[in-house]
C-alpha cells in the first residue's frame, strides 16, 4: 500500500528534486569552485566534491585592492538606503492610511506609477544632473537615487500592512493619554514589525546589489566603487582567476543568501502583499 | 500591549487627545500634517523621478553629444534624434530583438513558475519547505554574483556544462565558446534571467494557490469533476488576477534587462545580445551621444506603456476588491 502510494508520487518528487538541484546548483558550484585549489579548477575532469580544499581564493580575494573598502561602501549605501526609505515611507503611509485629506488618492496614484518607472532608462539624465550639481563620484548621490527606487513598494506594502491595523487600537491608547504619535509608536509600530522586515529587506537587496548606477555614476574615484562594480571588474582585471571571482562573488553574495534565507517567511508574505495590494 | 498600557497609566499629566469637533469617528489631524508626512516623499519624487524624466525628454529633442555636455550648450533640434532612429534598420533590429528576448523569457517564466507552484502544492511538508527554500536561494542571490557564476558554468574550456555536454555524448560541446556565438549568448542570457525570475513567480503563484479554500476542491470532486476540470473551474479563475500581475511584471522585467547582459556580454558578440537598454546605455556612454541614447531610453519607455496600460489596469481591478 505504502510502496504504492510512493511510487505514484515518484514523479512528483522527481520533479522536486529537479527543482531543488536547477535553483541550487549554480550557487554550490559558486562556493566549491571557491574552495577548490587551482590545479583542480583547471582541469579537464571537474569534480562534484572538491578532493582537496583551499582558502587561498578567499585570501586572494580579500587580499585585493580595496576589498575592504568597497565592503564598507556598499555598507553605508545600502544602510542609508534603507533607513531613508523607511523614515519617509511610515510618514507618508501614516498620511495615507489613517488620514483623510484631499489628494490622497492622487498621491497613491503617483505612487502607484513611480513604482514602475524605469529606472534604466534614467541614467543618462541622472548622470548628467549629478554633473551639475557637483554630486558624480559621491556616495550620497547613489543612496538617494537608491531610496528613490525603493521609497514607492515601501509606501505601498507599509500602508498596506497599516491598514489592516484597526485604529480603534491607537484611538484607545490615545484615550488612556498616549500622543497621537506614541500611540502609532506603542501600539502600531510594534504590529507594523512583518511589514517593515519586508520592506527594508527589499531595500537592502535592492541597494546591496544595484549595479548599473554604481557603475556610470562613480568614474573618477574608483574609491568610492560598491562591490558589485567591484566584482565584476575583479572578474575582468583577473581574467583567468576563477577562483578568486568565485571565492569574491560568494563573499558578495552570503550576506544576501543569509539574511534571505532567515526572514523567508516575511520575504514571501511581504513580497506578496506588495505585489497583490499594488 | 502591557507594556502600552504601563507606559500610559505611568504618565497621568499628558493631556487627553486633542479630537475634531463635528461627528468625526475618527480622530482626525487638520490641516497641514499630512502634507508634512508625504512631503519629503513627494521631493523626492519630485527631483529624483520626474526631473530626470523631464530631462530625458528634453535631451532627446536636443543635440546633445560630448561637447555639449562639457560647454552646456545645447540647442533645440525637434524630432532629429527620433527620426534619426527609427530610420536606422539597426534600431529596428535591437526592437526585435528585445521583443525575442521578452517574449521567450516571459514563456518559459510562465510556463515554468506555474507548474513549479503547483508541484510544490502537491508536495508533502518536508518536500515543500526543502522546495522553497531552494527558490528563495536562488532568488536572493544577487544579479552581478549570478551573472558572475553563469560565466563560470558555460566556460568554454574548465566549465561544467561543457564537461557534462560532452560526457552525455554531445562531442561538438568540447571547448565550446558560448559566448563568442550570437545565439548560444543569446540562450545563456535567457537560461540566466529565467532562472533569476521564477522563484518570484513561483512563490507568488504558490501563495496565490494557498488561498484557495479546500472547501471548493473537494465540492467540486464530491460533483465528480476531473482533475483537469478542477483545474479549469477552481484553480484557474482564482489564479488568474495574481498570474496576470506576475506577468506583466515579467514583462517590464525582462523588458528593462540590462545588468545580466551588460556584465556578461556588452550587448557582444557583434550585436547580438544588444536589446533596447543595452543599446540607450552604449549609444549615450560609449559613443558619447547623449542625445540618441536619451531618445533609445524614451522609445522604450513608449514602448513599455503599453505593457503598463495593462498592469494599471489589473492593479486597479485589484485595488477596487480591497
Amino acid at each position: 500500500m505504502s510502496t504504492q502510494r510512493a511510487l505514484r508520487r515518484l514523479p512528483l518528487h522527481l520533479a522536486a528534486s529537479a527543482t531543488v538541484v536547477v535553483c541550487l546548483f549554480p550557487v554550490y558550484w559558486m562556493i566549491t569552485t571557491a574552495f577548490t585549489p587551482n590545479r583542480d579548477i583547471q582541469s579537464a575532469h571537474p569534480r562534484l566534491v572538491p578532493r582537496t580544499w583551499t582558502l587561498e581564493h578567499f585570501r586572494r580575494a580579500v587580499d585585493a585592492d580595496g576589498f575592504g573598502l568597497f565592503w564598507r561602501n556598499s555598507l553605508l549605501v545600502t544602510l542609508g538606503t534603507v533607513l531613508l526609505a523607511l523614515l519617509v515611507a511610515l510618514g507618508a503611509s501614516f498620511a495615507v492610511a489613517r488620514m483623510r485629506w484631499r489628494g490622497r488618492r492622487q498621491f497613491m496614484l503617483a505612487v502607484f506609477v513611480a513604482q514602475m518607472a524605469p529606472w534604466e532608462s534614467l541614467i543618462i539624465p541622472v548622470y548628467i544632473i549629478a554633473r551639475d550639481t557637483d554630486m558624480l563620484d559621491r556616495l550620497p548621490t547613489l543612496t538617494l537615487v537608491y531610496f528613490m527606487m525603493t521609497l514607492p513598494f515601501t509606501i505601498v506594502v507599509l500602508r498596506g500592512f497599516l491598514s489592516t491595523i484597526p485604529p480603534e487600537l491607537e484611538e484607545c491608547a490615545q484615550l488612556d493619554g498616549c500622543t497621537r504619535l506614541s500611540a502609532f509608536r506603542h501600539v502600531a509600530l510594534p504590529l507594523l514589525a512583518p511589514g517593515l522586515m519586508a520592506t527594508s529587506l527589499f531595500g537592502y537587496i535592492t541597494a546591496w546589489n544595484e549595479f548599473a548606477y554604481a557603475n556610470f555614476l562613480i568614474i573618477k574615484q574608483q574609491d568610492h566603487r560598491t562591490l558589485p562594480v567591484w566584482l565584476s571588474s575583479f572578474h575582468n582585471v583577473f581574467g583567468t582567476d576563477w577562483g578568486a571571482t568565485m571565492a569574491a562573488s560568494t563573499l558578495f553574495s552570503l550576506p544576501a543568501l543569509v539574511v534571505f534565507l532567515l526572514l523567508q517567511r516575511h520575504v514571501t508574505s511581504g513580497f506578496a502583499a506588495g505585489a497583490v495590494k499594488g | 500591549m502591557s507594556v502600552v498600557r504601563e507606559r500610559a497609566a505611568h504618565r497621568p499629566l499628558v493631556p487627553p487627545p486633542r479630537r475634531p469637533p463635528g461627528p468625526a469617528r475618527r480622530p482626525t489631524m487638520a490641516g497641514v500634517w499630512p502634507f508634512l508626512l508625504i512631503a519629503p516623499a513627494v521631493l523626492g519624487m519630485l527631483y529624483l523621478l520626474v526631473y530626470p524624466l523631464a530631462r530625458a525628454v528634453l535631451i532627446s529633442f536636443q543635440d546633445f553629444g560630448l561637447r555639449q555636455l562639457v560647454l552646456g550648450d545645447a540647442h533645440f533640434v525637434g524630432f532629429a534624434n527620433y527620426r534619426a532612429l527609427l530610420t536606422d534598420p539597426r534600431f529596428w533590429t535591437v526592437v526585435r530583438r528585445t521583443f525575442l528576448f521578452m517574449a521567450v523569457n516571459v514563456a518559459l517564466i510562465m510556463t515554468l513558475s506555474t507548474l513549479v507552484a503547483l508541484m510544490i502544492e502537491r508536495l508533502g511538508r518536508r518536500w515543500r519547505t526543502a522546495v522553497l527554500s531552494a527558490l528563495v536561494m536562488a532568488w536572493a542571490m544577487p544579479v552581478v554574483s549570478a551573472t558572475t557564476v553563469f560565466q563560470w558554468l558555460f566556460h568554454s574550456r574548465f566549465g561544467i556544462v561543457n564537461h557534462i555536454l560532452t560526457g552525455l555524448g554531445f562531442d561538438s560541446f568540447e571547448d565550446y565558446p558560448w559566448l563568442a556565438h550570437g545565439s548560444a549568448a543569446f540562450a545563456i542570457l535567457v537560461a540566466l534571467v529565467v532562472w533569476q525570475s521564477v522563484p518570484f513567480a513561483a512563490i507568488t503563484l504558490y501563495s496565490a494557490l494557498t488561498t484557495v479554500p479546500c472547501e471548493l476542491y473537494e465540492a467540486a470532486r464530491l460533483d465528480g469533476a476531473s482533475a483537469v476540470r478542477v483545474f479549469r473551474s477552481v484553480t484557474l479563475p482564482i489564479l488568474r488576477p495574481l498570474f496576470m500581475l506576475v506577468l506583466s511584471l515579467e514583462v517590464i522585467w525582462t523588458f528593462r534587462a540590462f545588468v545580466q547582459i551588460w556584465v556578461m556580454t556588452r550587448g557582444g558578440p557583434g550585436d547580438a545580445t544588444t536589446i533596447l537598454p543595452v543599446y540607450a546605455v552604449q549609444t549615450a556612454l560609449a559613443q558619447q551621444r547623449y542625445d540618441l541614447g536619451s531618445t533609445a531610453s524614451m522609445l522604450t519607455v513608449l514602448l513599455m506603456s503599453g505593457v503598463l496600460v495593462l498592469y494599471f489596469r489589473q492593479m486597479f481591478r485589484q485595488e477596487a476588491e480591497l
